[in-house]
């Protein structure tokens, strides 16, 4: 059986197809359930009750919104390019599943361990752009095509300083692969010695998912519903699931950049790595949707000074700090303490 | 049966090669991006089978995240008038033959006089060393032995940068910009004012007109108008 699995072929191709199974159906469950859970929250912040009609607790509310989806019609606008827009939902969709092939679960556990899983997770992040802009290129309207320059820009800006919040971790732990990152901080987490940089990937991280309060790619009150106004049905679902998705990619990424991913915390290895993992998941997201039931939309300009004016020095900055920090203590991974 | 690696190697220039091809037949120039792209992603393939995952990647986060949202950005906001562009391909076609012509001479004169310098094989090897992996390996050859040059052409990078921000970069006259700094520093006594007014007076014996008159010169303004102002 052992032979079968990791020395043939067929073995191995089923094994991988076994291992991307027990990640994505999870990952989808959660991804489901974090749209409940928003509703709730934001219904506890604003003194409502939430979804509570479709089951107990209204806990099949997220099996409904699907199922009437499915149900919908899907509208192609005239004058749109067929292939492109319908392509657009499937490539948000499918980028915010590959990048999970890399995120490590438990000690040495991923469907890809692989060297450079860190850069992976970031060329796949850059890439979600691509279905945003072919959604308002493709849907030949001009709400989706000011929805889409809007986010082509937004997305672009925040990558920088990601870019080198990620430097300043991997500076740190001295490795591109995601489970030396979480080894690295075995006895401290990134969020202690990095706090600055931490606060400036949370605030990045809804930035790059287009997320409230930089909503502004969707933003109803002015370009109706930004680079999905035309999408109706199951292609307006993709673009839902890939946004939630995504969310629950960046929120696993902060948890294993600064939180320790799977390392438990206070002593108490004695509960799996994945439980804790699950459980920082859920913190980032819950901090998704209070930041939402919290913040007003920021203005476009304001979003770009944000991001460039200061963001970028101070991210560019804490690199160089970083960087002499560990160069004038000899603490450069690699180097004997 | 031919290896699995050599089975994508097979695919990924396949694909590689066709999208390579419609990037410069295709009519739709947003399309054209497109395929530029799908063929970043096949060369990524290739590096990957080539056990370079490092520039695999850099090419996808640099060319594909970057480069060729920029790219694709700037085409979709051109309108492009293809019966104008043909019109311009006879007028242009004999200057862009002679151009292409003299470029291809010079390139062929190269050819016919390059030759391999005998001692070039002893100046090929950085070989990656048994006991770490690529991205570690290219590291080191990059900021050990050849750090200046590495340091040199960033500096071009950081030049062209500067020089290209310099020939775009305009201040507009009547623009109104936001000074944080400014609103910050406001204090209440700067905007609000507290005054006794007589009973049944109104406050125009203060000074204050309101509503606010028309045409009037700037020196009668009103004297809490820059209480709204600002923002």
């Amino acid at each position: 059986m052992h032979d079968f699995f990791f020395n043939t072929l067929v073995g191995h191709v089923l094994l991988v197809m076994g291992e991307t199974l027990a990640v994505l159906v999870p990952v989808l469950m959660l991804m489901a359930y974090s749209t409940y859970f928003e509703r709730k929250a934001l219904g506890a912040f604003q003194l409502r009750r939430g979804p509570n009609r479709v089951g107990p607790f209204g806990l099949t509310q997220p099996f409904a919104d699907a199922v009437k989806l499915l149900f919908k019609e899907t509208i192609i606008p005239a004058g749109a390019n067929r292939l492109l827009f319908l392509m657009a939902p499937a490539i948000t969709f499918v980028l915010a599943c590959m990048a999970w092939a890399v995120i490590p679960t438990f000690d040495g556990g991923a469907v890809a361990d692989i060297n450079v899983g860190i850069l992976y997770l970031f060329a796949i992040s850059s890439l979600g752009v691509y279905g945003i802009v072919v959604a308002g290129w493709a849907s030949n309207s001009k709400y989706a095509f000011l929805g889409a320059l809007r986010s082509a820009a937004q997305m672009i800006s925040y990558e920088v300083s990601i870019g080198f919040v990620l430097v300043c971790v991997i500076l740190c732990a001295g490795s591109l692969n995601l489970n030396d990152i979480v080894r690295a901080q075995k006895n401290l987490w990134y969020c202690v010695p990095l706090f600055p940089m931490f606060v400036v990937f949370l605030v990045s991280m809804l930035a790059e998912t287009n997320r409230a309060p930089f909503d502004l790619p969707e933003g109803e009150s002015e370009i109706v519903a930004g680079f999905f106004v035309e999408y109706s049905s199951m292609a307006f679902g993709l673009f839902f699931l890939g946004e939630y998705t995504n969310m629950l990619l960046m929120s696993a990424l902060a948890s294993i950049l600064f939180l320790g991913g799977w390392q438990a915390p206070f002593g108490l290895s004695f509960i799996p790595g994945v439980v804790w993992l699950l459980l920082k998941i859920c913190m980032f997201m819950f901090f998704y949707f209070w930041v939402r039931a919290t913040f007003p939309r920021y203005r476009y300009d304001q979003l770009m000074r944000l991001g460039w004016k200061v963001f970028l020095p101070l991210s560019l900055g804490w690199v160089v700090v970083t960087a002499g920090f560990l160069e004038v203590f000899h603490m450069l991974p690699g180097e004997s303490m | 049966m031919i290896s699995a690696s050599a089975f994508f190697f097979y695919l990924f220039s396949a694909i590689l090669l066709a999208s390579a091809a419609a990037v410069v037949t295709s009519r739709n120039p947003v399309h054209a991006v497109l395929f530029l792209i799908l063929a970043f992603f096949n060369a990524a393939g290739l590096f990957l089978l080539a056990g370079a995952e490092f520039l695999a990647m850099i090419l996808l986060i640099v060319y594909v995240g970057a480069v060729a949202v920029l790219f694709l950005f700037v085409v979709m906001m051109l309108d492009v008038d293809f019966v104008q562009l043909r019109e311009g391909v006879q007028k242009y076609a004999p200057v862009g033959a002679a151009v292409g012509a003299v470029l291809f001479g010079e390139l062929w004169a190269v050819v016919l006089g390059w030759q391999v310098s005998p001692g070039a094989d002893s100046l090929q090897g950085s070989p990656t060393p048994a006991n770490m992996d690529n991205t570690h390996a290219l590291g080191q050859v990059l900021y050990t032995d050849y750090v200046y040059l590495f340091q040199v052409s960033s500096l071009i990078l950081l030049v062209a940068m500067i020089g290209a921000i310099v020939l775009t970069h305009r201040r507009r006259e009547g623009t109104r910009r936001q000074n944080i700094t400014m609103q910050q520093t406001r204090s209440v006594r700067d905007t609000l004012e507290t005054l006794q007014v007589r009973m049944g007076a109104g406050v125009q014996e203060l000074g204050i007109l309101r509503p606010r008159p028309r045409a009037e010169p700037a020196e009668e303004e009103p004297r809490h108008e820059h209480a709204a102002g600002d923002h």
